[in-house]
């Protein structure tokens, strides 16, 4: 299998680690910074989470999510970092879908491209 | 309380949660609902949206270094992720239409499950049998590190494994959870994987599976950041400590005793279902 430019399970295996390791970090790192903001501002009112509300439309999609960390609003920049987080997944099958051609393994390309179409559904589509 | 106190509070709770979720193997997901609905009385839609979150962290640092190792079989991860998504799509949708009470009632039963599932025996691996044909067309046989070198195993019950990923991936959309327990069963018991390689398999594909069910969690308002940052880190924290402590924890009495704690939380979680107040 090792031949060329083809990559073999083993990279492919190495690449995804380091994918998921680095997205969390990114992630997690985004949210604490969000954190701390927001509760250097906002630490002492009370919160309610016993009446669903849900949230405002600007922390529900990721145009609004950009447009609210952009102005450096703590719970904007919490939630990017969960979009983050929700991403380094998607991102691990994007990446998935380029190693399967590179193995030209038509089959699992098919396979994959799939579950990056369910997932795109999920993130991009009205719901 | 204050949002520092909140957060502070939830943030140990959730260190706590994610420390018996990866004690127990069923992730912190599964424990850290009850504990914010039961403990803090937050609506079951706020508490499955921070949990989703968690699970998606817990799932992505666990695999980054489990696939390294090369225990996972990631066509098999793959191809049964098209159930598990699928699977959740659905459940999310399915969850708005569903009122509190029978979340929390379905939530419960599956929490007494996942706690007799946990106290399961490992499945002994590899049976020996053949694999099955569609198991050969998407060739999911595969092989393991071990001190003796790389060993082969065969894979069979590839559609009964089907259809219990589509049933876990439901679960995950509809309750906010990992379903690693369902999935675990799928890759072991259907499929006849050897132990770690269902294990790592299932915590590989946990993540993709949340993915799948949180884009429609966010888009309809679930995921609070102000909950979901001090459960996320803590949930987080805790599997790490946890997978620490985990070579540690192989009393048979200690396992007793965290299933008979998740037990307890699904019947209080069926208490508040059928009592149809808010627990």
């Amino acid at each position: 299998m090792a031949t060329g430019s083809r990559w073999t399970d083993e990279q492919v295996e190495q690449i995804i680690g380091n994918l998921l390791r680095a997205g969390l970090i990114v992630a997690t790192l985004v949210v604490v910074i969000g954190g701390a903001i927001t509760l250097s501002r906002h630490g002492a009112q009370t919160p309610d989470y016993r009446i669903f509300h849900g949230e405002p439309a600007a922390l529900r999609g990721v145009v609004g999510i950009l447009h609210e960390s952009e102005a450096g609003r703590g719970r904007g920049i919490v939630q990017l970092g969960l979009l983050l987080l929700l991403a380094t997944p998607v991102l691990r099958v994007a990446f998935s879908v380029v190693a399967f051609v590179r193995q030209r393994d038509g089959l699992y390309v098919s396979i994959t491209l799939i579950v990056l179409a369910t997932l795109l559904y999920s993130i991009a589509g009205r719901h | 309380m204050t949002l520092l106190e909140f957060s502070a509070v939830v943030f140990a709770g959730s260190v706590t949660a994610g420390l018996l979720g990866s004690l127990t193997g069923l992730g912190g997901g599964i424990v850290v609902i009850p504990l914010l609905t039961l403990g803090f009385g937050v609506d079951i839609r706020y508490a499955a949206g921070a949990a989703l979150v968690s699970v998606i962290a817990t799932s992505s640092g666990a695999a980054s270094s489990y696939v390294k190792e090369g225990y996972s079989n990631l066509r098999i991860g793959m191809f049964l992720e098209v159930a598990t998504t699928s699977g959740a799509v659905a459940g999310a949708l399915l969850a708005a239409d569903l009122p509190e009470s029978a979340i929390s009632l379905l939530f419960g039963v599956v929490l007494l499950l996942s706690s007799a599932l946990s106290l399961r025996e490992p499945a002994r691996g590899d049976d020996g049998a053949a694999s099955d044909p569609i198991a050969r067309r998407l060739r999911l046989d595969g092989t393991y590190p071990s001190p003796e070198g790389r060993i082969a195993y065969h894979v069979h019950g590839t559609k009964t494994a089907f259809g219990l990923m589509f049933v876990a991936g439901s679960l995950s959309g509809l309750l906010g959870i990992g379903s690693g327990a369902v999935k675990v069963l799928a890759l072991d018991r259907a499929m006849g994987l050897p132990f770690k390689v269902s294990t790592t398999t299932s915590n590989f594909m946990i993540g993709v599976t949340a993915a799948a069910s949180a884009g429609i969690y966010l888009a309809r308002g679930y995921i609070d950041p102000g909950l979901a940052m001090p459960v996320m880190l803590g949930v987080l924290v805790g599997a790490l400590v946890g997978a620490r402590l985990l070579a540690r924890v192989e009393s048979r009495s200690l396992r007793v005793l965290f299933a008979a704690v998740i037990a307890l939380l699904g019947l209080q979680m069926i208490h508040g279902g059928i009592s149809g107040s808010p627990p």
